[in-house]
């Protein structure tokens, strides 16, 4: 899954660069003028920012909305990771359930150039300097942690520790923060296996050749749910490295990036994200955690 | 020097200081223009306006230190590869050339099969053959199926046997005709022909060319890799993931070369000796 991303944003990136140089004057003036005139009071008024539809909050994701970041591919059910985040992050800028409305924006288009449909968009984006010449980014609500997966019946299945893996052989992509992850977390006896690609990894799990991959937890997800026939999570290993971040996307130079960076901000310093990744990442269904 | 031999002529004395004089001076020539060339090449890369980050990511003492370990215990894996594929590839080419130089309608299945091994696997790409045998069978989930290890270094057998097949078979094509009809008239069995008349000439005549696809096996070994273990340049590509620098590179370049160095050492040797009793008759 990431990689479509990763994919996605490189072919964009210069055709990003050149539409976002082409039009940013014409694109900075209204929101600015907007912005100066409630910074004289409360910058970020609850349910009063200037949205596309005042009143409402319009809040953009992909279709199909996968598992565990929405549930039911609906996002407006509050169910899943990313439309947990999305319903507490609205009311903290005042809007309550009933003033969100969801829309459908594909991947690609939301961070590509030109008019928005959203206010703000979640979808699993990676906060990448090439990104950001393009969109805003809100403060990271979710700092990608590693997970181990396997297929039913091997080694590594229904491990609940990290020492309960020792003595299985697993694999990672070379050069990644998975592989890392081996090394310096789980340290296993056998040594770490490498691969040129996820895709060699994932056929050398399926053939029986390693025990279990480490991946990181989106393509964790994606590869257990999608591409393995019988994947199973076994669990998500603690931070390590240097994570991958995942931030809202708002319009460049928008006037709300300031209020929903503050609301992500307040969120993750009264626990609320920490809730809600241990019960839509880590619960059932999910990627218990490790120890 | 003077014992019997009358004393050099004037014209001669001459002729020997003229060669000496030659001899200084091409010495101090070809030194002056290999420290001309030298300094050019020096000035030509240091000089240039990247040289400090090229350096810096390619020639960085601390990460080569720090990678050495690693690097180092990768290449024993490629030792261990090189030796035992080496020993298998050499015994299947001599066998397959052997096959292919059977003659006699019987033994036309067995020729033809021989020589589409040899067309097929000089043709099929290692990388692939390597990906069909360490991805591929193990997929097949059959019971006793061995490790990634033995399965890549077979698919490098299968490869390297096939060139080596033909090299052999070029030996063994080399030796004379007459020499066959000799050994026959004489009451060998073909058999007998093979081991004593045909082949010690064939393998001593393809030795050089044996040995220098040895040194090309040396560096392909490492390309079991691909299946999951780690060899030197893997072991160097983790480390220079983890710094952001090549330098662990080029250490495994001066390994592999180290490593090279006695092969190739032993094949001038071998050439050399192979040249030399060749015409010890004349």
């Amino acid at each position: 899954m990431l990689r479509r991303h990763t994919i996605a944003a490189l072919s964009s990136a210069a055709v990003i660069l050149a539409a976002v140089a082409a039009c940013a004057p014409a694109d900075e003036t209204s929101p600015s003028a907007t912005a100066s005139a409630s910074a004289s009071a409360n910058p970020c008024p609850p349910g009063g920012l200037p949205t596309r539809i005042p009143g409402k909050l319009t809040i953009g994701t992909d279709t199909p909305a996968y598992p565990p970041w929405f549930v039911d591919n609906k996002p407006d059910n509050g169910k899943g990771f990313e439309s947990a985040v999305a319903y507490n992050v609205a009311e903290r800028l005042g809007y309550p359930a009933a003033n969100v409305t969801w829309t459908k924006v594909p991947f690609n288009n939301a961070i590509a150039p030109g008019p928005k449909s959203y206010d703000l968009d979640i979808n699993q984006f990676s906060i990448t300097d090439e990104r950001k010449q393009a969109v805003d980014f809100s403060s990271p609500y979710y700092l990608v942690r590693q997970t181990v997966i396997t297929t039913k019946g091997s080694k590594a299945d229904g491990a609940t520790t990290i020492a309960g893996l020792k003595n299985a052989k697993l694999g990672a992509q070379v050069g990644t923060t998975s592989l890392q992850a081996i090394n310096e977390l789980i340290k296993p006896a056998p040594k770490a296996q490498v691969f040129n690609s996820n895709d060699d990894a994932k056929t050398a799990l399926q053939n029986g050749t390693v025990d279990g991959l480490v991946v990181d937890l989106p393509t964790a997800f994606y590869m257990t749910g999608a591409e393995l026939d019988d994947g199973v999570i076994v669990g998500q290993l603690p931070q390590v490295g240097v994570p991958e971040q995942f931030g809202i996307v708002l319009d460049k130079n928008s006037p709300l990036t300031d209020c929903v960076s503050d609301a992500v901000d307040q969120l993750r310093q009264d626990g609320t994200l920490a809730v809600l990744e241990k019960t839509w990442l880590a619960g059932t269904n999910g990627a218990p955690e490790l120890q | 020097m003077s014992d019997g031999l009358p004393a050099p002529s004037d014209i001669q004395r001459g002729r020997i200081a003229y060669r000496r004089r030659r001899a200084i001076r091409s010495v101090l020539l070809a030194a002056a223009s290999t420290a001309m060339l030298g300094t050019v090449l020096v000035l030509a890369v240091t000089g240039s306006p990247g040289w400090d980050r090229v350096r810096r990511s390619f020639f960085d003492p601390q990460i080569a230190r720090e990678s050495f370990p690693a690097v180092l215990e990768g290449l024993w894996l490629n030792i261990r590869m090189l030796v035992a594929c080496a020993v298998l590839a050499l015994a299947l080419g001599l066998l397959i050339a052997v096959l292919r130089t059977l003659s006699g309608p019987v033994f036309f299945p067995v020729r033809a099969m021989a020589t589409v091994y040899t067309y097929a696997f000089r043709g099929v790409p290692l990388i692939i053959v390597i990906y069909l045998f360490a991805f591929g069978i193990p997929g097949l989930r059959l019971r006793g199926t061995p490790g990634v290890l033995v399965l890549g270094g077979a698919a490098l057998v299968v490869t390297y046997g096939a060139y080596l097949a033909e090299v052999f078979r070029a030996g063994i094509e080399s030796v004379h005709p007459s020499q066959l009809a000799a050994a026959r008239s004489l009451g060998l069995t073909y058999r007998q022909t093979m081991r004593h008349v045909v082949l010690p000439q064939a393998v001593r005549r393809v030795a050089p060319p044996l040995l220098n696809d040895t040194v090309a096996l040396q560096k392909d070994v490492g390309l079991v890799s691909l299946a999951g273990p780690i060899d030197a340049v893997r072991a160097a590509q983790i480390a220079t993931a983890e710094n952001f620098n090549y330098t662990p590179y080029i250490v495994a370049a001066v390994l592999f070369v180290l490593l090279a160095l006695p092969l190739i050492a032993v094949t001038d040797w071998v050439t050399l000796r192979a040249a030399r009793r060749q015409n010890a008759g004349l």
